[in-house]
């Protein structure tokens, strides 16, 4: 009996299990959407474009707090990182990029998105400009960390024909490269709003503010890679005609008008604070109607895209978290602020005959500096979030000998007093002990003011910036100063430096070469773009020779572009105690350098250009190397 | 108990699966030699300049990078075959010699047993002669260099002191350097330098002469001396 119930019961489940399969296998997935789907609903094919916005390449960006703070610009105070300051160069890998699947994918969007018959012609066309802005982004950043590349511009498909060396591609020249994305930038401003509004998407602004960029970096290879013939390649891949130099410069300084006379919308420099170092602090967090801002990565808190830059580089005393103060920003960068009237003048801690001068208060060696030196950097005796910093490195006694500690904002019995005092502030500066100001400073730019940002669980919607209308100015100064046109170039620095408070303006007769890079260097500090500076101007391995900085000459030759830059240096102030005496309870300043940093960076010609990878070399025999590696 | 069985099983299992095929031995021979002007050592930066040997024959390649002793010798293990030997362009502070119009400047190095190579290459200039003296607390050096390639020009002339004695433009324990003045007469150029307070107990120190020539990354030195005091 038992054995007909299991045949009728089998019978009936392949019955059941067999008559209609075609049709319930045959259904429309829940999870996927088709290319059709896609291309046919604008924001669907948004939220595709999203994904390429995402990976967008910056060299620094406020989610990775070293990247914007190499090269000495500033000491790291953290204690997985002491090794930078401790090694002597750079490998020749360092900073590759060769990302030709995010290039593929771009391609592939377009190519798809083009052959949409749905979605109206002018968001097609939107849509369409942005994907080209990302692709050339992208060229831009690669070409200027690698040289010339392959250029490809449509997604390719292998045949599996067993012969894959018609999708090898040799490199183009690096003018090849620089002239695809300002042609680019040309072919797409017009599909692109002109809103200044528009800033996490591309706009039309964007798009000539990285021409301005782009043919700028390629005018200053042109003229300064003739400094360096070892810095090039035969077939051009590396290095730029001299010839092309002037060229360039027109496109840089014609972009970068274009903007500057309101032709993409209602650009300006950002003046809404009364008080000038409070307002340069707020240009990179206040997100309102702010002018400068041109095209930007956003951010949005409770949304999950939040950054931690505030976090890392907060002060650590009184801070949400136990952590922060990463960032130190170093002697080097501080003293490179000019003074009110526009003087190269070393912080005052000395006076003529060498002995210490003596400040009733501690901020005070910084009074009289241009504004964006409080904007950029914390300072002792100043604050953040409402809350004073504590950074002082100790007592000095009147014999001259030190009184400090070890740990944060330490106690001990100074001699002839009673009771135990703090004799370190709880900010450091202590040499070797992670999250303290060990240069004596912290970073202030790009730092949230909102309650939360330096807690773990909220973090910060601080936007980074990737072009403001300040770099645009400074970007068409430079053009100007190269095509003999100092008067205009002295225009645009003074708008810029007019706004930082230094009331000497510059006439045409100041404006050299050392002038235009001393105030991209302190203008653009910790926005990532030092580094293409000093690699543009081929002065990496001038600045960067591998000579340690002795304590004498750190101080000298401020604002002078060739000065070696291959240490932090730090600069702190003591408390005098010296009871009865004038000068108790008054402050002086230290030049010191941080004891972690014992190495002295080093930048060889092989660094000029990333080494491209021997697996991408061996899948591509067409590809040369990049020189001196 | 059981779990005592277990440990001895796998144990067993291990040793016999993991010590046997998948073992190469080693490399056996030593590649020796040094890089040479008229069989005198070209002296570099230790690490600073080096040659690559490619092996073809097996499919994708890469380089075997070899970096130069400061004295310009080299030691590296290889495994027996034929290997190329290239200099990477613009390194050291020589050019190298083209050996035929068909392989250019790459040498065919076939390697069976111990081999010693002498790698003759141009340099831009070679050291005369040169003398490093202590006088009080002061290093004097003095030299005199030879120039090879016509075209070359000195840029400077930099006199290095080191705790050790790997003396290069690329050190962390360089403990101090100075320019020669003048470099306009290349028979006759001398450079000194104070020792200055450092922290190792030691009564020596290591100095060496290095020779930037214009357009040329890496330098050209003298042999490194030890000054005892």
């Amino acid at each position: 009996m038992k054995k007909y119930i299991y045949i009728l019961g089998i019978a009936t489940i392949l019955n059941i299990g067999c008559s209609s399969d075609t049709e319930f296998l045959d259904r429309e997935p829940t999870q996927l959407l088709t290319e059709d789907q896609v291309f046919s609903n604008e924001s669907l094919a948004l939220s595709v474009l999203a994904n390429l916005y995402n990976r967008y390449y910056d060299f620094g960006t406020v989610e990775n707090w070293a990247s914007l703070s190499d090269f000495n610009v500033s000491f790291w105070s953290e204690n997985g990182r002491y090794g930078s300051f401790e090694n002597n160069g750079y490998g020749y890998g360092d900073w590759g990029t060769w990302d030709y699947q995010y290039i593929r994918e771009i391609n592939l969007f377009l190519k798809r998105l083009d052959a949409s018959t749905v979605l109206g012609d002018a968001t097609k066309s939107r849509l369409l400009a942005e994907a080209r802005f990302l692709r050339a982004s992208y060229y831009f950043e690669i070409v200027k960390r690698m040289g010339g590349v392959p250029l490809v511009l449509e997604p390719e498909e292998y045949d599996f024909s067993g012969d894959a060396s018609y999708l090898q591609h040799p490199r183009e020249t690096e003018a090849a490269i620089y002239d695809f994305v300002i042609a680019e930038a040309e072919a797409i401003k017009d599909m692109l709003p002109t809103d200044a509004n528009t800033k996490s998407r591309a706009s039309k602004g964007a798009a000539l503010a990285m021409e301005a960029r782009a043919a700028l970096y390629a005018g200053s290879i042109a003229k300064y890679g003739a400094t360096t013939p070892l810095v090039t390649l035969p077939g051009n891949e590396v290095g730029i005609p001299a010839s092309k130099a002037d060229a360039y410069y027109t496109i840089a300084l014609n972009a970068a008008e274009d903007i500057i006379t309101g032709e993409a919308g209602a650009y300006a420099l950002y003046t809404k604070k009364p008080e000038l170092d409070d307002n340069f602090a707020s240009i990179f967090y206040d997100k309102s109607n702010n002018p400068e801002a041109i095209f930007v990565e956003d951010y949005k808190l409770q949304s999950g895209k939040v950054h931690g830059f505030s976090i890392s580089n907060q002060p650590r005393f009184g801070a949400e978290e136990e952590e922060g103060g990463r960032i130190n920003p170093s002697l080097n960068l501080v003293q490179s602020f000019e003074t009110l009237d526009g003087n190269y003048e070393p912080l005052p801690n000395v006076n003529n005959l060498g002995d210490p001068i003596y400040y009733n208060n501690i901020g005070d060696v910084f009074a009289g500096r241009d504004a964006r030196l409080a904007g950029t950097v914390i300072l002792p005796g100043s604050s953040f979030k409402g809350k004073p910093v504590d950074i002082w490195a100790g007592y000095e006694l009147g014999d001259g000998t030190i009184v400090s500690g070890d740990s944060r904002g330490q106690q001990k019995t100074l001699p002839g007093a009673t009771s135990a005092t703090q004799v370190v502030g709880f900010d450091g500066p202590i040499n070797g002990l992670e999250f303290t100001a060990q240069t004596g400073f912290y970073i202030r730019k790009y730092m949230d003011p909102k309650a939360g940002s330096g807690q773990r669980g909220v973090q910060s919607d601080v936007w980074f910036i990737r072009y403001r209308y300040a770099e645009v100015l400074l970007n068409a100064a430079e053009a100007a100063f190269e095509l003999n046109q100092p008067d205009k170039a002295a225009g645009y620095m003074n708008e810029v430096r007019t706004r930082a408070g230094i009331t000497k303006l510059l006439v045409a007769g100041d404006i050299t070469f050392d002038r235009i890079a001393h105030e991209r260097y302190v203008e653009l500090a910790f926005e990532g773009l030092y580094f293409y500076d000093l690699k543009r101007w081929r002065l990496a391995h001038v600045v960067l020779n591998g000579v340690p900085i002795s304590e004498s000459e750190i101080t000298q030759n401020i604002g002078v572009a060739t000065k070696i830059h291959t240490q932090p240096y730090g600069f702190w102030p003591y408390k005098i105690y010296d009871p009865g005496n004038a000068n108790d309870g008054k402050y002086v300043y230290k030049v010191v350098r941080p004891t972690r940093v014992t190495g002295a960076d080093r930048f060889q010609l092989g660094n000029y250009y990333s080494a491209i990878g021997q697996d991408i070399i061996n899948n591509n025999p067409k590809i040369v190397k990049n020189p001196n590696q | 108990m059981k779990a005592k069985y277990y440990i001895i099983f796998l144990g067993l299992m291990g040793l016999l699966a993991s010590c046997e095929i998948d073992n190469f031995d080693e490399p056996q021979s030593f590649l020796t030699g040094g890089v040479m002007y008229n069989g005198t050592p070209v002296q570099v930066g230790i690490n600073e300049v080096g040659f690559e040997l490619w092996q073809p024959g097996f499919g994708k390649s890469g380089a075997l990078g070899v970096p130069l002793n400061d004295d310009g010798s080299f030691s590296s293990r290889l495994f027996d075959g034929n290997y190329k030997l290239v200099f990477v362009g613009g390194q050291g502070p020589f050019r190298t010699n083209v050996i035929n119009a068909q392989q250019l400047d790459t040498i065919y190095v076939n390697l069976k047993g111990d081999t010693s190579i002498n790698i003759e290459v141009t340099p831009y200039f070679i050291f005369a002669s040169s003398q490093i003296a202590l006088s009080g607390n002061t290093i004097n050096a003095t030299c005199s260099l030879n120039k090879i390639i016509s075209d070359a020009t000195v840029e400077r002339v930099t006199l290095y002191i080191n705790k050790t004695q790997f003396v290069s433009n690329n050190n962390d324990f360089n403990i101090a350097q100075s320019n020669s003045a003048d470099v306009s007469n290349i028979t006759s150029i001398s450079a000194s330098v104070d020792i200055p307070e450092f922290s190792t107990t030691q009564n020596y120190i290591f100095a060496r002469i290095g020779v930037k020539i214009a357009g040329v990354e890496d330098l050209l030195f003298s042999p490194t001396e030890k000054i005892t005091f």
